[in-house]
């Protein structure tokens, strides 16, 4: 960081002739009461506004003379070379004054490059697309928040990350000294403490107050995000610190050093493979386990040196037509369960113990809670073995000792158990795709023969599924070959709806780079909690196909609501209240079309849906975004 | 035949009367049968209901009574008669499902590895 040269004014003797300055203004309004013109005032009716809230509006310095305010080396300058070392590619933002100081270094001292800055329509918008981005790229990109109100906007996409322990490098603004920031908005969005907005789920926040302690926060925040658990950071930049020039002289970016994720005992890692080698029929379920491409490579060596049926729950950690994905067939009652990174391994514990079988866990859980948010969810008391310790950090001791202890005649025991579970598979594989048939003709129309017709035009490209498949019955997932990690992200993470549509754009912008071809098939009722990431898409130029899931309304709690409706013996023809988005229909082509992307659709006749697909996807291989509505069954 | 029993099938006769088809389509929207088992009756996370292997009395006595997934809704809430209509609705409904082998998309997913 080159030394400043020139300092005309500080920021906090300016502030003290603006404040001067407004209050002669404030003074002479009081000597004059007579009302403004009428052209001068606004059409509601308020009085003109004041210098000092126009400052506050508009940034504009009160009562200062041009050749007096330059500040040619503001601290935002230093707090983006910081960002800069980090090598962080984006930065999604819906702007705000609590960081303009932030944003104009961004865009020109920093030349809009590393992090590059993405306009966003809604701060939860933001958060979520760092959160999809993430989730394929294995690193977090940045959102730049505003201060309270954008925080708070931000709150519900950074509690999802936080339970999908996903990395999220979030920065937000704050006029922390009261004696020099304005009232009204200044005040309104600024904080004593402002990462207790939000600390129930972040993984950890600080407030740097001078520059040289921004510089640690910003890079040991990375850090924490990275070290599993992973999750989302909150580094507070103050406004003072952005906006005053830089005056210390020894400043330096600090150096970024990673941690190496916790692996498993040694003795505990020798005791999980003793019993797994010894298991008749050993089972492995994995939910968060795999972080990075050689996780999910270890997660198959695993299971093959096993021959233990996968049981995968979220992303996509393990292949999907390997022959031992699944739960082993009827009837495969394990008799040890391997648990990796599982949110929740009580259930499958106590069922494991009432049976006489054995379960063990690998997992961060127990490394990092808190207190309030319930996502610790139950007590697993009946575990046998409970290993903390990052599951994928762990994996190549674990199959390193069950190869030493799986030989000679138990080997040819195990492979034949590999064999009758690779014809269950098999089996299961076939139903599902006869199932796919059910309603093929039906209009609305069913979201299997979504699936199959979307199929044959992806396979051969290199395809990532962006989207959730939980509201789809995991069409996908019985119909597609999922073999790579980047081709399933998983779901919200916490349940909170709106995730879906900034999640599946963040993705898309991370599998740009690689050339990858990105589906999003896309809930109704998430799209509208924040439909503006439409343009963030379009604007910036992110390839992606989205394909409306509109069967109109919040389908999972018209169910819910009338199961709930049946135990109290009353009628449910009156669950569509305040769960159905029909009356009147949403246009969800003519919404693409108004934030700009090519829209399709409403596509209702199942005859017209793969020429419609298939256009959408030329538009999406031109490199832009294109949306098809397409009407379909509930489910 | 007895004189009792002559009367208990008379009145099974009357309780499941044959329903209107058309009144059970609205009814079928208006009880959001539709939510679980599909607009075509056929598609959905609950059972398929086309087509139809039930009769009209195993089919009332399963609503009211409910078993698995399905919730029970008694007559107080959907009254014998309204069934009627409902089964006689879904009865109607045609049978939209091909083989699968039939559906060259599916065929192909059938024949990959």
């Amino acid at each position: 960081m080159k030394k400043p040269e020139k300092i005309s004014a500080s920021r906090r003797g300016f502030l003290k002739g603006a404040a001067a300055s407004a209050a002669a203004g404030a003074a002479a309004l009081v000597s004059h009461p007579e009302p403004a013109p009428a052209q001068q005032r606004p059409r509601n009716g308020s009085a003109t506004p004041n210098p000092t809230t126009l400052a506050s509006e508009t940034g504009a310095p009160v009562g200062e003379e041009s050749d007096s305010r330059i500040i040619e080396h503001p601290g935002s300058d230093f707090m983006v070379d910081v960002l800069h070392s980090l090598n962080i590619e984006y930065c999604a933002s819906n702007p705000g004054s609590t960081f303009d100081g932030l944003h104009e270094s961004l865009i020109n001292y920093g030349d809009n490059k590393m992090p590059e800055f993405l306009t966003c329509c809604h701060e939860e918008s933001a958060v979520a697309m760092c959160h999809g981005y993430a989730k394929i790229e294995g690193k977090p990109m940045m959102a730049l928040i505003h201060g309270t109100v954008g925080l708070q906007h931000a709150s519900m996409a950074i509690y999802n990350a936080y339970a999908d322990r996903v990395p999220i490098y979030m920065v937000v603004g704050s006029h922390a000294d009261a004696a020099v920031r304005g009232s009204g908005v200044a005040s309104y969005h600024s904080a004593n403490d402002m990462g207790a907005l939000v600390r129930d789920f972040t993984k950890w926040d600080d407030s740097p107050q001078s520059l040289g302690a921004f510089g640690e926060t910003a890079v040991r925040a990375y850090k924490f995000a990275m070290t599993p658990p992973m999750g989302p950071v909150l580094v507070v930049a103050t406004h003072e610190t952005q906006i005053d020039p830089i005056r210390q002289n020894n400043l330096k970016v600090p150096r970024l050093v990673m941690t190496s994720p916790p692996s498993g005992d040694s003795s505990a890692v020798a005791e999980a493979a003793r019993m797994l080698a010894a298991a008749e029929r050993p089972m492995i379920i994995e939910q968060r386990a795999v972080r990075t491409p050689n996780g999910h490579k270890l997660l198959v060596e695993l299971a093959e040196t096993l021959q233990a049926p996968v049981n995968s729950q979220e992303r996509q950690s393990f292949p999907n037509r390997h022959p031992l994905a699944g739960n082993g067939g009827p009837g495969y009652q394990p008799d040890v369960t391997l648990c990796l990174e599982v949110s929740d391994a009580t259930a499958t514990a106590r069922n494991a113990r009432a049976r006489g079988a054995k379960t063990i866990n690998i997992s961060t859980i127990d490394l990092f809670m808190k207190s309030n948010i319930q996502d610790f969810m139950h007590y697993a008391s009946d575990l046998d073995l409970d290993i903390g310790a990052d599951a994928e950090a762990t994996l190549p001791a674990l199959i390193e000792a069950c190869k030493k202890l799986i030989t000679g005649d138990r080997k040819r025991a195990i492979e034949e158990r590999g064999v009758k579970i690779a014809a269950a598979h098999k089996q299961a594989r076939a139903r599902a795709i006869e199932q796919a048939a059910i309603g093929w003709d039906a209009s609305p129309i069913s979201l299997a023969r979504i699936c199959a017709e979307l199929w044959p035009m992806i396979e051969k490209e290199d395809w990532s599924l962006v989207s959730w498949q939980g509201f789809i019955s995991g069409w996908p997932g019985r119909l597609w070959n999922f073999d790579k990690p980047y081709q399933y992200i998983g779901g919200q993470g916490a349940g909170g709806i709106g995730y879906n549509a900034p999640a599946s754009v963040g993705a898309a912008l991370a599998n740009k780079k690689h050339g990858r071809l990105s589906i999003n098939i896309q809930c109704d009722g998430d799209l509208n909690y924040a439909p503006g990431v439409l343009w963030t898409a379009a604007h910036h130029k992110i390839p992606l196909l989205t394909i409306m899931h509109n069967n109109r309304g919040y389908h999972a709690e018209v169910m819910i609501l009338e199961r709930r409706a049946s135990q109290r013996n009353r009628g449910q023809d009156r669950c569509h209240i305040g769960t159905k988005l029909w009356e009147p229909e949403i246009n969800y082509a003519k919404m693409a079309e108004t934030y700009g992307l090519y829209g399709q659709g409403p596509i209702t006749d199942p005859k017209d849906l793969a020429p419609a697909l298939k256009r959408g996807l030329e538009r999406v291989k031109k490199g832009e975004p294109a949306l098809i509505d397409v009407v379909t069954q509930p489910r | 035949m007895s004189r009792i029993a002559f009367v208990l099938i008379l009145g099974a006769a009357a309780a499941y009367a044959q329903g209107n088809a058309g009144s059970g389509k609205d009814l079928y929207m208006k009880f959001n049968c539709y939510a679980c088992h599909g607009f075509s009756g056929q598609n959905g996370s609950g059972a398929r209901l086309v087509p139809m292997k039930l009769t009209q009395q195993a089919f009332t006595d399963f609503v009211h009574k409910g078993r698995g997934g399905m919730p029970p809704y008694s007559a107080k809430v959907i009254p014998d008669a309204q069934l009627a209509d409902v089964y006689a609705y879904i009865k109607t409904l045609p049978d939209l499902t091909p083989a699968a082998k039939s559906i060259p998309a599916l065929n192909e997913i059938l024949s990959q590895n």
